[in-house]
């Protein structure tokens, strides 16, 4: 006699709390009111159409591709607090992810993003850019090189402003988890004004998002740290689950 | 009390904001010297098999104003109903074809076009076959979470009515607003049509997968 196989983890993904992520429709932030649907999402369990998803090889990197100070440089480094942000990319299992690709985008240290459509008057560096990518490794581990981003005003109240941020897109092994976020900075305290990050109804759930000074991942005399973990939906096992071969 | 599951939490969601393109197409919008090119915003490679078509639309808020800054992913089969990439394990996929596609909308006009080969019909988790298909996920400004929805096609009526997730609606009446109209073609490549409704009369169905 043997035990039915140990579970392969090839089933569909955990159900989305969407009780921890931000609503549609958060009337503090202005635009999601008419972004927002309004009917109640379709419940689809997982099939192959979202149970599979791109690869995204390492060979497509480039080596300034996670250096944030030198891959639009030109006449000398981008200005600002140098700092690394570095993590692993996890399931809900705790399980690392590898192979997931990260994109990363930020305004520069005056809070002013290299956007035709961005006017606020904080001056743009020459020599800054404001992207980045990675692939994370065996690991889930993932890691770069920038400058700290700055606060800047926003036009949604007269005088809202968004805490320094850094925007992350997050490919994982399937479309079902497709994400984008953003990372916040430990210890500032516009994150609990910010009429986005506030959409998001529970404080731990927030919590989640700001990344958290590392001493221990600096390099002294030279640049801060922070640590920033992704955690991207569990996959259910098939276990002692009949399921169509292939599905 | 009792044992801890010790399960993470999904990190939540943030939008993408007016500036997604500084990170997923940088060059779309200027940012040329750092990426050699945008991921995802090649056509479809020609050696790729399948019948070429396109698929163009604009995205709407619910006062019916386009959308200038919504970013579109795409994701599908190849011709003969298999995945490229991860999690697909009947067969392989044809080499020359990706599945995932992204494609900005104008600036100014708010359309998006994608240029790809129809996707053969995939099996739904039963094992019935599901009607052609491709995913779609949409990001903006304004919208806190990427919407997951899916583009059916009206050439198709017989395997639409036959697709499992067709049978189970309740919701008849907005079906149609998961299926594309067919509007011409260019240099014989059939185009389709397919307008996203993020709210109001014609809110286009969006799926919690």
């Amino acid at each position: 006699m043997r035990n039915a196989p140990a579970p392969n983890h090839n089933g569909g993904f955990y159900q989305r709390d969407r009780a921890w992520h931000p609503p549609a429709f958060t009337p503090n932030y202005k635009t999601s009111v008419l972004r927002s649907p309004k009917h109640a999402l379709l419940s689809l369990n997982n099939t192959l159409s979202e149970m599979t998803g791109p690869v995204f090889g390492h060979a497509m990197l480039g080596e300034l591709d996670n250096d944030l100070i030198r891959n639009y440089a030109t006449t000398g480094d981008a200005i600002g607090p140098r700092i690394i942000v570095h993590g692993r990319v996890l399931d809900e299992d705790g399980r690392p992810v590898p192979g997931a690709l990260l994109e990363y985008w930020q305004a520069n240290a005056g809070g002013r993003y290299r956007h035709k459509k961005e006017s606020y008057l904080a001056a743009i560096d020459p020599n800054f850019g404001g992207c980045g990518r990675s692939i994370t490794d065996e690991e889930g581990r993932y890691w770069f090189r920038t400058i700290k981003p700055g606060a800047y005003p926003w036009p949604n109240g007269v005088n809202d402003w968004r805490p320094a941020h850094i925007h992350f897109s997050i490919f994982g092994h399937a479309f079902a988890q497709r994400l984008i976020t953003q990372m916040y900075f430990e210890g500032d305290p516009m994150i609990w004004q910010c009429p986005i990050v506030m959409g998001i109804p529970d404080k731990a759930a927030v919590a989640q998002l700001v990344a958290a000074l590392d001493r221990e991942a600096t390099i002294p005399m030279d640049t801060l740290a922070y640590k920033f973990d992704i955690v991207l939906r569990g996959r259910r096992s098939t276990m002692f689950e009949n399921r169509m071969e292939g599905n | 009390m009792v044992q801890s599951l010790s399960r993470l939490k999904e990190s939540p969601s943030q939008t993408a904001g007016p500036y997604v393109h500084i990170g997923t197409t940088p060059n779309f919008i200027g940012i040329n010297h750092v990426y050699a090119q945008d991921l995802g915003l090649a056509p479809c490679p020609a050696a790729a098999k399948g019948q070429r078509i396109i698929i163009t639309g604009q995205v709407f808020d619910g006062s019916g104003a386009v959308l200038r800054d919504a970013l579109l992913e795409l994701w599908q089969a190849d011709a003969d109903g298999l995945y490229p990439g991860r999690g697909e394990h009947r067969g392989a996929a044809d080499p020359n074809f990706p599945g995932w596609f992204r494609q900005p909308v104008d600036g100014v006009s708010g359309i998006y076009r994608f240029e790809t080969i129809k996707p053969g019909a995939v099996p739904f988790i039963d094992g019935r076959k599901m009607a052609p298909h491709v995913t779609l996920w949409i990001v903006a400004r304004g919208i806190n979470i990427g919407l997951h929805t899916r583009m059916y096609f009206p050439d198709e009526a017989a395997a639409n009515e036959a697709d499992p997730i067709f049978t189970r609606f309740e919701l008849r009446a907005r079906l149609a607003t998961l299926v594309a109209a067919r509007d011409g073609e260019e240099d014989g490549v059939p185009v389709y049509r397919f307008d996203i409704h993020l709210q109001g009369d014609k809110e286009t169905i969006f799926f919690d997968i």
